[in-house]
């Protein structure tokens, strides 16, 4: 049979997705400009069909607060929201993170900071993969750049969440979110059973049915020696996330003069201007990191060998820029390009930068 | 086969959902497609508009900023985009309404009259499909009738399927202005 391709925004993929991994619940509360998933999930009433919850929370904060309780109890739960609204959940997400529970989070970004506008932005990179919440803690962080990856990563993210039991985020941005592709979903895939969820997560606090001991899930130790090797455990994990799950795309890399490295939407507006580039003679290659954390960290110091130097472009004043930075050491030039505030820069803006910044 | 259109106008003129059945039309026509909207607090009156690009081959940009082909319906956004024209590219504008007409000899003007084709249908709510049968005629890709129609039918709710007759009727009255 062939599948069947549809149109479909950013944000109504993810309901759609949502349903079809089989989560349990979606909590939320809607902010532009990813109201859609909400107002998406609500349309197609998944609760009448496979049983998923889809609530409209009271607050950000509520919201964020059932999908801890329902991680807790092994569910596949979710939530999501933009810029201003992630930030009231920090709390909330440092807790999930402490408790080693999954979760899934998406954040379509809206410029900042504060209210700031309801158009695109990837200002946030700095609060999805360096905290954002207290304490040391990460999320396992993914960026999307088509409507398909939004579907692909609502997979990928709970899948990767529950290996590892730490929350995964999907930082979208305004545009990924609102605009409109081809998609293929995937099969529907049954809820998982009491039984099932039971064998799959042995930590559980879903109701003890005799036999085993009481499930405790909390981020709360007042013994320091135990918060040190609760510390310690997720430490090891982190690392064991960066060796396994870290993902890039290299877009014409070898035989290129210059670098661009880009995330999300804004690495296909450099892919357009890596085509005008090219036009003019200038030989541009791009990387695109996949997972902001765990970041291509060895990736781009091998693409960057042989360079004659690396743009930066991001929707922000410069956040993913020091992690460039960290990759190739100061061994070849490294220069930022965003727009700030919700502006959206052409591909033309892009060449103009390289060749000022860059290319001089 | 690359067509990156630009349609602008007032929102309430059926802007962007004219820009989800020429999506949807190329869709069915096995293209690659994007379709990016200018979102915001846009309301009745206010300005719209929606980028959509067909492609033979995986889109890169889904956002631009020069077009093969640009619509415009209103003067605030011939002003604006008439410019973004790329040079042989195409400008299809509605008359209504406009006083400062542009000029340009290096691109192809389709000056119509949509809003009053679309009053000789009698149902102004036939207004964007009036534009979209002159811009179908115009475009250099030639979107097959049938997919256009399939494209409708997708895009369109079904119990609006019964004004399908309706809107085939309105993109063959915009394509006729054309050819006049």
């Amino acid at each position: 049979m062939k599948e069947e391709v549809r149109l479909m925004k950013g944000n109504e993929a993810i309901a759609h997705a949502a349903i079809r991994y089989g989560c349990d619940g979606y909590f939320g509360y809607p902010i532009t400009p990813q109201s859609e998933v909400l107002e998406t999930l609500e349309e197609l009433m998944p609760w009448e069909t496979t049983g998923m919850v889809v609530l409209q929370a009271e607050s950000e904060v509520a919201a964020i607060n059932m999908v801890y309780g329902g991680a807790a109890s092994g569910k596949a739960v979710m939530t999501s929201s933009s810029s201003p609204g992630v930030s009231l959940k920090q709390e909330g997400i440092s807790y999930i993170a402490a408790a080693s529970l999954p979760a899934l989070i998406l954040n379509v970004m809206r410029g900042g900071p504060g209210l700031g506008t309801i158009q695109p932005s990837q200002a946030d990179y700095f609060q999805a993969t360096k905290g954002g919440g207290h304490g040391d803690y990460h999320l396992i962080v993914l960026a999307p750049s088509t409507v398909q990856e939004m579907v692909d990563f609502v997979g990928l993210g709970f899948d990767l969440a529950f290996k590892y039991t730490n929350p995964a985020m999907i930082l979208a941005d305004g545009i990924v979110g609102q605009m409109m592709e081809k998609v293929v979903l995937p099969e529907q895939r049954p809820r998982r059973t009491e039984e099932e969820i039971r064998r799959q997560c042995p930590w559980a606090a879903d109701g003890r049915k005799g036999g085993r001991k009481r499930n405790v899930v909390t981020s709360l130790e007042l013994e320091s020696s135990r918060m040190e090797e609760i510390n310690h455990v997720l430490q090891a994990r982190y690392r064991e996330i960066e060796k396994n799950e870290t993902r890039w795309e290299e877009i014409d890399v070898e035989g290129a003069d210059y670098l661009i490295v880009a995330f999300g939407s804004i690495a296909r507006i450099c892919t357009k201007a890596k085509e005008l580039a090219a036009e003019k003679g200038i030989k541009v290659g791009i990387v695109r990191p996949i997972t902001l954390w765990p970041f291509p960290t060895e990736a781009i110091a091998r693409a960057a060998e042989g360079k004659k130097g690396i743009l930066c472009v991001e929707l922000n004043a410069g956040q993913m820029i020091e992690d460039v930075r960290l990759a190739v050491h100061d061994n070849l030039p490294v220069e930022h390009f965003g727009r700030l505030g919700g502006i959206i820069p052409s591909p033309d803006e892009v060449v103009k930068a390289l060749e000022e910044k860059i290319i001089r | 086969m690359k067509e990156e259109i630009i349609i602008a106008g007032f929102g309430g003129q059926g802007v962007l959902s004219m820009g989800k059945i020429l999506a949807y039309s190329g869709l069915m026509d096995d293209k690659e497609v994007t379709w990016m909207p200018s979102y915001g607090p846009e309301q009745r009156g206010g300005t719209a508009n929606v980028t959509v690009i067909l492609s033979d081959e995986r889109i890169s940009s889904p956002v631009l900023d020069s077009f093969d082909n640009v619509i415009a319906l209103n003067q605030q956004s011939l002003d604006k985009f008439a410019p973004k024209v790329k040079p042989g590219g195409i400008l299809i504008y509605d008359t209504n309404g406009i006083h400062n007409h542009p000029k340009r000899d290096d691109i192809t003007i389709y000056p119509i009259d949509a809003m009053g084709a679309t009053l000789e249908l009698g149902n102004s709510k036939a207004y964007n499909m009036v534009v979209m049968g002159a811009l179908l005629e115009a475009m250099n890709y030639k979107l097959p009738m049938e997919n256009v129609i399939k494209g409708l039918k997708k895009s369109l709710p079904e119990r609006h399927h019964k004004l399908i007759p309706l809107n085939e009727q309105a993109i063959e009255k915009g394509r006729a202005l054309l050819k006049k």
